[in-house]
């Protein structure tokens, strides 16, 4: 019982069902945290004195953490502030001119969508899209990658559907462009190794994976990373400054522009302890299995649910029909239950799904069946009160 | 759970003034990002008081209540009363206390009605 390891879970008394959006944090991570404050605060790379040591070691042990969780050198691991920071940093640095296509799909949150459609406004790129199925899956054809794509940047798996893509199909077509994934739910639900898929990019958020807030990172081969341009300049980025000129930093750091997130970072280590300990597999076991059951469940209560991918992780968008998600959210919430509604950030794919939005459940480590069977029986008080006011359902 | 619900879907179920009107003074849209609530407002206007009112659009039920139960109270009203109508009076009004986060559907249509009287304020004092 996992749930035992998250203190806010206890302390309210909660059905956490939206991990998607962020995840709850163990005790450990927590306690990382608080250690640095207590014990070591104090400013990296720069100090000389022994609690700045330790800060720059700890912080550095963190970035080596997160290269070892993905397969990747711990120079290929930048820190940012997020998903969204990583995947800007790349709209802003890459090399890209009029003309030049870039490869998104219908199924991108907006931090993978938004930084490319204004980026192919302004450098006048031609912004393309991998459609999206009725079942939820990316309808990808070679004859979409030309001569011309630059960048193919593509969601890992889906945060409104779960859907896993089919990544190294994508990869295996890229012919000349670069290929970027949004990780964000994919990197804390499985194994995720960057050799193996054989992308260039991978960005992703440590708050979904038992992390802290604002801190996030973005993957690159270091080849490709050497090649790159900062877009923040500031301090920590350099090697070299005059009145005249500078020289930057070596990889990573010349990415890592100001005081960076350390206790962040630090936190994302823990957090990647604790997930070993549990092993990724298991979790991806965990979550995989309480979305089936969930599905399963609200079939039986006759809800509309959308996608049916081939490949799925823990995430769950119905709809009670006739009811706005919100207003279901709110009344869940007044039962303890927490689940997203709305456009869970992905308004084009509502669009394509036909609706305004939709209830999302989302699962990690500390969800039970239980928690789907509460969710279950509240859902059922809300269509028979729904009867009873004699709103069509 | 059971309260709050009757309280949401009195007025969602049945809104009052749900419509637009053809011959209107003020027409003004407006929407809400958080829950994709719309509202458009239409208004006959007759010696600065609100003569007939209607108002149309899809959203969640507290949008839609709020709605209905804004064009009920201030139809008649002066055009000053309407701008002087404070958030806090209309969700004393509205009665159903919403979340911090989702205040803003119970707002979304007063905010739209008063940026419409504004607006026609303007116009007609030019």
């Amino acid at each position: 019982m996992k749930k035992d390891d998250f203190p806010l879970l206890k302390n309210r008394n909660l059905i956490y069902l939206d991990s998607a959006a962020t995840s709850q944090k163990p005790k450990i991570v927590i306690n990382a945290i608080n250690d640095y404050y207590n014990n070591y605060n104090s400013n990296v790379h720069r100090g000389v004195y022994s609690i700045s040591e330790e800060a720059t070691l700890e912080y550095e042990k963190a970035r080596e953490k997160v290269a070892e969780f993905v397969n990747a050198l711990p120079s290929e691991i930048i820190f940012t502030k997020g998903t969204t920071e990583s995947l800007n940093l790349l709209a802003y640095s890459l090399d890209l001119e009029e003309g030049d296509e870039i490869l998104i799909s219908e199924m991108e949150h907006h931090s993978n969508l938004v930084p490319w459609q204004q980026l192919a406004k302004k450098k006048k790129l031609k912004l393309k899209y991998i459609p999206v199925n009725e079942d939820g899956d990316l309808e990808f054809k070679p004859k979409l990658v030309t001569d011309k794509t630059k960048v193919i940047s593509v969601t890992h798996v889906s945060n409104v559907l779960g859907t896993v893509n089919d990544i190294k199909n994508i990869v295996k077509n890229k012919k000349k462009a670069l290929v970027i994934i949004d990780g964000a739910q994919s990197v804390p639900h499985m194994k995720v190794d960057v050799k193996e898929l054989g992308v260039d990019f991978l960005a992703f958020s440590a708050h979904k994976m038992f992390g802290p807030m604002g801190i996030g990172v973005l993957y690159g081969k270091l080849e490709l990373l050497e090649k790159l341009d900062p877009f923040l300049y500031g301090g920590d980025m350099i090697k070299q400054v005059s009145f005249e000129e500078t020289i930057f930093n070596d990889v990573p750091w010349k990415f890592e522009a100001g005081t960076p997130n350390v206790v962040g970072a630090i936190g994302l280590g823990k957090a990647i302890e604790y997930i070993n300990e549990i092993g990724i597999e298991n979790i991806e076991k965990h979550n995989m299995e309480l979305g089936k059951y969930a599905i399963k469940k609200l079939k039986e209560l006759g809800v509309k649910v959308y996608g049916n991918p081939k490949n799925k992780l823990g995430v769950v968008s119905f709809n009670l029909n006739g009811m706005h998600p919100h207003d279901v959210s709110s009344l869940l919430d007044q039962e303890n239950i927490c689940i997203r509604g709305g456009h869970s950030c992905a308004m084009p794919l509502m669009k394509k799904l036909n609706v305004n939005g939709v209830c999302r459940v989302s699962f990690h480590i500390y969800n039970e069946k239980e928690d789907v069977d509460r969710l279950v029986n509240v859902l059922k008080k809300v269509l028979i009160l729904v009867e009873k006011n004699g709103i069509t359902v | 759970m059971e309260l709050l619900f009757e309280e949401l879907m009195e007025h969602y179920k049945e809104p009052r003034n749900f419509g637009s009107l053809e011959n209107f003074d003020i027409k003004q849209f407006d929407s809400n990002p958080l829950c994709g609530d719309e509202v458009e407002i239409t208004c006959k206007i007759d010696k600065d008081k609100i003569k007939e009112i209607k108002f149309t659009g899809e959203g969640c039920a507290i949008s839609k209540s709020a709605a209905s139960i804004l064009t009920e109270y201030v139809r008649g009203k002066n055009l000053k009363e309407v701008i002087e109508l404070s958030n806090e009076r209309f969700l004393n009004l509205y009665g159903f206390k919403p979340s911090p986060m989702r205040i803003k559907c119970a707002l979304l249509a007063l905010i739209t009605l008063k940026k419409g009287v504004v607006k026609y304020v303007g116009r007609e004092n030019k």
